[in-house]
């Protein structure tokens, strides 16, 4: 594919859109289980839809193009995705992981990986000095998410990539927040991607999913053998629903931020509102940061009430905006991740991360932003 | 939310959070949320954000002639009735059906009416539309005369004792010609006769044709409210005051057994979600590209209504709320050969037939959509074989332009 193609039209034409066979534009969902052999084993490169499937091929090389790397690898959730990149170590490694990482992360590494004799250190990542001093000898591999989630706070992916390179280990990039239309890891320096595709990539709430995307084969190989052999792997009619995402992915990631940067702006001037986290605010202590690496600040914005009892009162009155958990569908979510997301955190880590309960995240949706603006209004109002 | 604790009510039970009022409130709302929201309400039974795909041919009965509103989907389903909601919500009408392409929501439309009746349908109209029309004549009875409906008093003069449907389509295909939506409205509403309008080049989002008074509208939802070239379907929506005719809608889509799957329902509200965003960029790069094609010394005529040069301009500025993303255009070097070299050479726009899907589209339209009319009528109308007709897609706009830009001069 030509490279140096425009973000837009580069979702929407991957090389891998167009079917083969017959030239249907739209990529056949190959539901099938299995392939036909000769006795000597031969195949048309298929034998088993967990090994590879023609429909989440497609999905899985569309999306490495739009990662900028080499080999694109899907999965049934984000979590799946983010569990065979871990089981790609081994027992006794360990892993430099930032401290305000989504809750489901925290748990795998916490509650799972522990188990199998992998230890982990939670260091604040936007903090180069921190990730320097937590590297042991048996240090494999750094995960960073940014912007964190859901405190915002990003860290540098460059130089991180720098401190990797020097000790020899990996870097792994949660870029679910951002998505490649915003942010490229790999082209900052990181060897692997991970997403819960489930958010921005599908964008419509319909499909779970997770998507891998490494900077080499060799690591795609890994990776791969890794899917196949745990199976966490993504349905062809999922894929299919993952692809269909793509095509859209462009015009919602810029409704959305065009969304968010009002709603941040406005936010931070409206009674009952204490702090507002995001990092197109030119009072976000990462903004030139969040402005050189990314080409956008993206749809998620948290911030937090002066009181808990209004941030519940304000939750249960939102009528357009939606109480959910998930992330970065068409539609407006909101939640607290104090109770929900991040549960799973021990209370006393909740709270020196700052995630207290009253603090409110919120997934921009692509509606009108007006409406949005009279909504949270009306729901902040008659105390 | 005094503790982590969940509790977890019976499926059904009532919200008390703020969303539970949404649905009264829509109507009031604009574009993007309705776009968002239209028959999107939280499922009543788990508050799932995306609609359930409620697969099923039949419905356990509650009791004796007891449903909760569905008996069997070809009569009714509940993911379609969402879809059907939406796009009554998105074009301003009080209900609408939805069928398994747009052809079959055309044969609704004409079954509406009785064995000898008399149609007006734009001489320059689909070229489905125009074989269904013929073909009623031989089967239903149905007599058809195709006019230039641009001049609302020649419609008028058309006019028969037995004329019961007016059939509009507006901006026409491939021509982009428009129909003046107010002035037929008004000499329908005098002789009592139906007026039905093809919006699918446009959209609710760029034109209601309801606001000006028509009762019905039709939509290949294949195309831009579906949008990703991955569904064939059909709508009919009827405007406020025409209960009447809605009720006669439905039960012929289940008579006629043309109603929607449930996926496809599901798949076309998904692609209503970003009908706004969609239609917006769409729009952007079709003014782009008519500005260049007007000013490219290998094209003869540009037809768009955008340009200020297209003789109906100002009644696109008065009628529509955007200029859509379908354009065509004359090579001044018509020959088959000059056509045959620009559509090989052409990258992004892929030679397929249909339209309105995210991807850029391009067709010779006296080979493909409009083969099914005489050569005769295609010469009278002005679809010549040097024609070429543009779905443009939503791609960078910059990558079009080049693309278009090397397949003339190659």
């Amino acid at each position: 594919m030509k490279t140096g193609l425009s973000k837009e039209t580069l979702v929407l034409h991957t090389g891998n859109e167009i079917d083969q066979q017959f030239g249907a534009l739209s990529m056949p969902i190959y539901q099938v289980s299995t392939f036909l052999q000769d006795v000597h084993g031969n195949t048309k490169g298929y034998e088993y839809s967990r090994s590879g499937n023609p429909t989440r091929d497609a999905l899985e090389k569309a999306f490495a193009v739009l990662e900028h790397g080499k080999r694109g690898l899907a999965f049934g959730s984000g979590l799946a995705a983010i569990s065979a990149v871990f089981m790609c170590f081994s027992s006794g490694d360990h892993f430099i992981v930032s401290n305000v990482v989504y809750g489901g992360t925290f748990r795998l590494l916490t509650k799972i990986l522990n188990r199998m004799g992998m230890t982990v250190s939670f260091v604040d990542t936007s903090d180069l000095g921190a990730v320097e001093a937590a590297v042991t000898p048996q240090t494999k591999a750094v995960f960073v998410e940014t912007p964190t989630n859901p405190m915002m706070a990003v860290s540098d992916i460059r130089a991180i990539a720098a401190i990797c390179r020097k000790g020899g280990f990996r870097l792994v990039v949660d870029n679910t927040f951002m998505t490649p239309y915003w942010q490229n890891p790999l082209l900052l320096g990181a060897d692997i991607v991970v997403h819960s595709a489930t958010k921005y990539l599908g964008g419509h709430s319909d499909v779970l999913a997770g998507l891998v995307v490494t900077a080499t084969e060799e690591l795609g190989e890994e990776v791969h053998f890794s899917q196949k052999a745990m199976g966490g792997v993504l349905g062809p009619q999922d894929s299919w629903l993952l692809m269909r995402g793509f095509k859209t992915l462009a015009v919602r990631m810029e409704q959305h931020e065009r969304n968010a940067n009002v709603l941040a702006q406005w936010l931070g001037t409206q009674p009952g509102i204490e702090k507002v986290f995001y990092p197109g605010l030119a009072s976000h202590p990462q903004h030139r940061l969040a402005k050189e690496q990314a080409g956008g600040f993206g749809g998620m914005i948290s911030f937090e009430l002066v009181t808990p009892e209004l941030a519940e009162h304000f939750l249960s009155r939102l009528k357009l905006i939606s109480l959910a958990i998930s992330l970065g569908g068409v539609e407006s979510l909101i939640c607290l991740p104090a109770k929900t997301t991040h549960a799973s955190f021990p209370p006393e880590l909740l709270r020196s991360l700052g995630i207290n309960d009253r603090l409110v995240r919120f997934s921009v949706g692509i509606e009108n932003v007006a409406e949005l603006q009279e909504d949270i209004e009306q729901a902040m109002a008659n105390q | 939310m005094a503790s982590n604790e969940f509790t977890i009510l019976a499926p059904g039970s009532p919200g008390v959070m703020g969303w539970a009022g949404r649905s009264g409130q829509l109507a009031g709302t604009g574009l993007g949320t309705q776009c968002v929201h239209g028959g999107a309400a939280p499922d009543p039974a788990y508050g799932a954000v995306a609609a359930p795909i409620y697969e099923t041919s039949t419905f356990a009965l509650l009791d004796i002639c007891t449903s909760a509103g569905f008996e069997y989907t070809r009569s009714g389903n509940p993911t379609r009735a969402r879809l059907e909601e939406a796009i009554a919500l998105l074009e301003g009408g009080c209900g609408a059906i939805c069928t398994s392409s747009g052809m079959s929501a055309v044969l609704a439309v004409i079954s509406l009416l009785e064995h000898g009746s008399h149609v007006l349908c734009p001489m320059d109209c689909y070229g489905g539309t125009f074989r269904t029309l013929e073909h009623a004549r031989r089967v239903h009875g149905l007599e058809t005369t195709f006019l230039d409906m641009t001049d609302p008093e020649a419609v008028r003069a058309a006019i028969q004792p037995n004329t019961r449907l007016i059939w509009a389509e507006t901006p026409s295909n491939p021509l982009l010609r428009l129909l003046d939506l107010a002035a037929l409205a008004r000499v329908a509403q005098r002789q009592d006769i139906l007026l039905a309008v093809d919006n699918t080049f446009l959209s609710p989002v760029l034109q209601r044709p309801l606001d000006w008074g028509a009762d019905l509208v039709f939509h290949s939802t294949t195309k831009y409210l579906n949008g990703h070239s991955d569904v064939v379907g059909g709508a009919v929506v009827a405007a406020q005051g025409r209960r009447d005719l809605l009720q006669r809608l439905a039960t012929l889509n289940m008579s006629l057994g043309t109603s929607q799957s449930p996926h496809d329902c599901a798949l076309v509200l998904r692609g209503l979600k970003t009908l706004h965003l969609r239609m917006r960029a769409h729009e952007s790069n079709a003014r782009a590209l008519a500005g260049f094609l007007a000013a490219h010394p290998a094209v003869a005529k540009v037809n768009y209504p955008g340009l200020p040069g297209h003789p109906q301009h100002a009644l696109a500025l008065r009628q529509q709320t955007g200029f859509g993303a379908m354009l065509s255009f004359e090579l001044k070097d018509g020959s088959p050969a000059s056509v045959r070299k620009v559509l090989r050479a052409l990258r992004w726009f892929t030679l397929a037939e249909s339209l309105g899907g995210v991807e850029s589209l391009v067709a010779q339209p006296a080979s493909m959509s409009h083969a099914s009319m005489t050569a005769e009528m295609r010469e009278r109308i002005g679809i010549r074989d040097g024609l070429i007709r543009l779905s443009v897609g939503i791609e960078d706009q910059a990558d079009l332009i080049e693309d278009l830009r090397q397949a003339l001069e190659s």
